[in-house]
């Protein structure tokens, strides 16, 4: 088990070091990049523990999706580094430090509430449809438990997913005059005798053409 | 602690043994890819290094292997340096899983099939940090482009995936091939089997879908800036990955390492050999259509991702299922 524990620390320090420097490092990618890399160990504790269909499904999701759209806008943005700016930002008046405080105080005494007040169900054990063994694979068990307990729960958080979608599109979309767009059909469908315009052409005045 | 280093040696031996080939493999496939592009456009190709040319790809590794590496004042350097690292080495990592003949595999993991999925949705990043430490115009642009083309298709092919996991009832690759030893699955889901074509060709950026590389447009991409062997790492990195595909795609619908018919001439041949035509025979096909067909628009790239594969990919899941369903095939009961 030596080799096991090494791992486990070698991961979880690169996890912890790695989330300190999202919020320390100055440049926001880089921050991205520890973000990515704090993603990877923690789906590498995943995969130590015998989860390993948490653990890719964290690295498909997460790394292969989220964190590209993260590094997508923080480029675009391109947010300039910010130089030793942190509590004496001009640029917008240092404003951003107390609600930045204020949100972060909220969120730490939500979490304090919620764990605190974090009870399993008694017969959790018993209420569940199957009965967990070594023999079935994980990816199985969590299927089992997922499509059958916890169905309403795993098509409401598909509902929200699907209005936040929606939504987004709503919001984004806008009607734009004189956008040219290319119809295959129009292009396929397009024959020879509507392609071409034999004109007679009358010496020394030309043809008019309006299209 | 003696019996940790055996293991560690036996490992590393394995790996070895694994990943050599698939160097000296990528470098082959180099050659291959330009001659059948020359054969199609009626030229040599490379044809004086070794015989037929075949040593044309050591001669360019050594070629630059001598080059001086360059990196930009202005770049990103430690970024700079990781991204092919990180491109390289993703392309490698993935072989791990590959089953090249019954028991004939590194590592037989239960989720083999959501692990390359997952190295080859990594595989972006080497792209993206290539082109944002460049700190230059064209490489960003190219990352861009590589970076939304590649989230695009992968969603394509994540569903053309569970299309074929469906059929076999597991994720462990070994057993996806094993399911197809009556049919396999290039019959049932042959349209599927199409779109994962296309998709690969999206996802490795090879031509018609090479937009982040479009010389016309963007110098080289992402590689812009990049010289010497760090150049010739994406390169290999790049060709990797196309094997990798090949490879994927010979898995989950040509059977694997599954001879055609199980009967004496063919059955005789061990299974890593037919693994190994199979993933020349997509290979050949990948650059068949690098040969002949000119270069998407970007909006027609996107448009084909995700009005066209996604919308059929997914109607063809519900196919799947509601076929399996219906006729009480579903396997895993």
């Amino acid at each position: 088990m030596i080799a096991h524990s090494v791992f486990f620390y070698i991961f979880s320090l690169i996890a912890i070091v790695s989330a300190v420097m999202v919020t320390v490092s100055k440049n926001t990618v880089h921050s991205v990049f520890f973000l990515i890399l704090d993603f990877i160990s923690i789906s590498c504790l995943f995969i130590m523990i015998g989860a390993e269909f948490l653990g890719m499904i964290m690295l498909i999701v997460y790394v292969g999706a989220v964190a590209v759209l993260f590094l997508f806008v923080v480029m675009m943005l391109n947010v300039a580094e910010q130089k030793g700016q942190w509590f004496s930002s001009r640029w917008d008046g240092g404003t951003h430090i107390p609600v930045g405080l204020l949100v972060s105080l909220i969120i730490f005494f939500e979490l304090i509430i919620v764990i605190g007040g974090w009870k399993y169900k008694p017969d959790l054990l018993n209420s569940l449809s199957i009965n967990i063994s070594t023999e079935v694979t994980n990816t199985r068990s969590i299927g089992n438990v997922l499509y059958t307990d916890y169905i309403l729960l795993f098509q409401i958080s598909g509902m929200i997913l699907l209005v936040a979608m929606i939504g987004a599109i709503v919001l984004t979309y806008r009607e734009r005059a004189g956008v040219k767009r290319q119809s295959y059909v129009k292009q396929i469908s397009r024959e020879r005798d509507e392609g071409v315009d034999l004109v007679e052409a009358e010496r020394n005045k030309g043809v008019k053409i309006d299209a | 602690m003696d019996s940790y280093f055996s293991i560690l040696f036996t490992e590393v031996y394995k790996i070895l043994f694994l990943l050599i080939p698939v160097l000296v493999s990528v470098a082959m496939i180099v050659w291959l890819d330009r001659r059948v592009w020359a054969f199609v456009q009626k030229r040599r190709g490379p044809n004086v290094v070794g015989p037929f040319g075949l040593f044309q790809s050591l001669a360019d590794a050594l070629k630059y292997i001598f080059k001086e590496i360059i990196i930009p004042a202005s770049s990103n350097k430690i970024v700079f340096v990781l991204a092919p690292v990180v491109t390289m080495t993703l392309a490698l990592i993935s072989w791990a899983v590959i089953p090249f003949g019954e028991d004939f595999v590194l590592a037989d993991i239960n989720v083999g099939i959501l692990y390359l999925f997952a190295v080859s949705s990594l595989g972006v990043y080497g792209i993206i940090m290539g082109g944002w430490a460049s700190n230059s115009k064209y490489p960003f642009l190219g990352a861009i482009r590589s970076a939304a083309q590649m989230v695009s298709y992968e969603v394509s092919i994540g569903v053309i995936i569970i299309n074929v996991l469906l059929c076999v009832g597991s994720l462990n690759l070994s057993d996806i091939v094993m399911a197809q030893q009556n049919l396999w699955f290039v019959i049932p889901l042959f349209p599927m089997f199409v779109i994962f074509f296309i998709s690969a060709l999206a996802e490795t950026n090879r031509p018609p879908f090479d937009l982040p590389e479009a010389e016309a447009e963007l110098v080289a991409g992402y590689q812009t800036e990049y010289s010497g062997m760090m150049y010739a790492m994406f390169w290999l990195g790049e060709y990797a990955n196309i094997l990798l595909m090949c490879a994927m795609g010979s898995v989950l619908f040509l059977g694997g390492w599954l001879s055609p018919i199980d009967i004496f001439p063919f059955n005789a041949i061990p299974g890593p050999f037919w693994l190994i035509f199979k993933i020349l025979f997509l290979f050949i096909l990948f650059a068949l259509v690098k040969a002949t067909v000119p270069r998407y628009r970007y909006d027609q790239l996107m448009k084909l991702g995700w009005k066209i594969f996604l919308p059929f990919s997914l109607f063809y899941v519900v196919l799947t299922s509601s076929f399996l369903l219906y006729f009480d095939l579903l396997p895993g009961k």
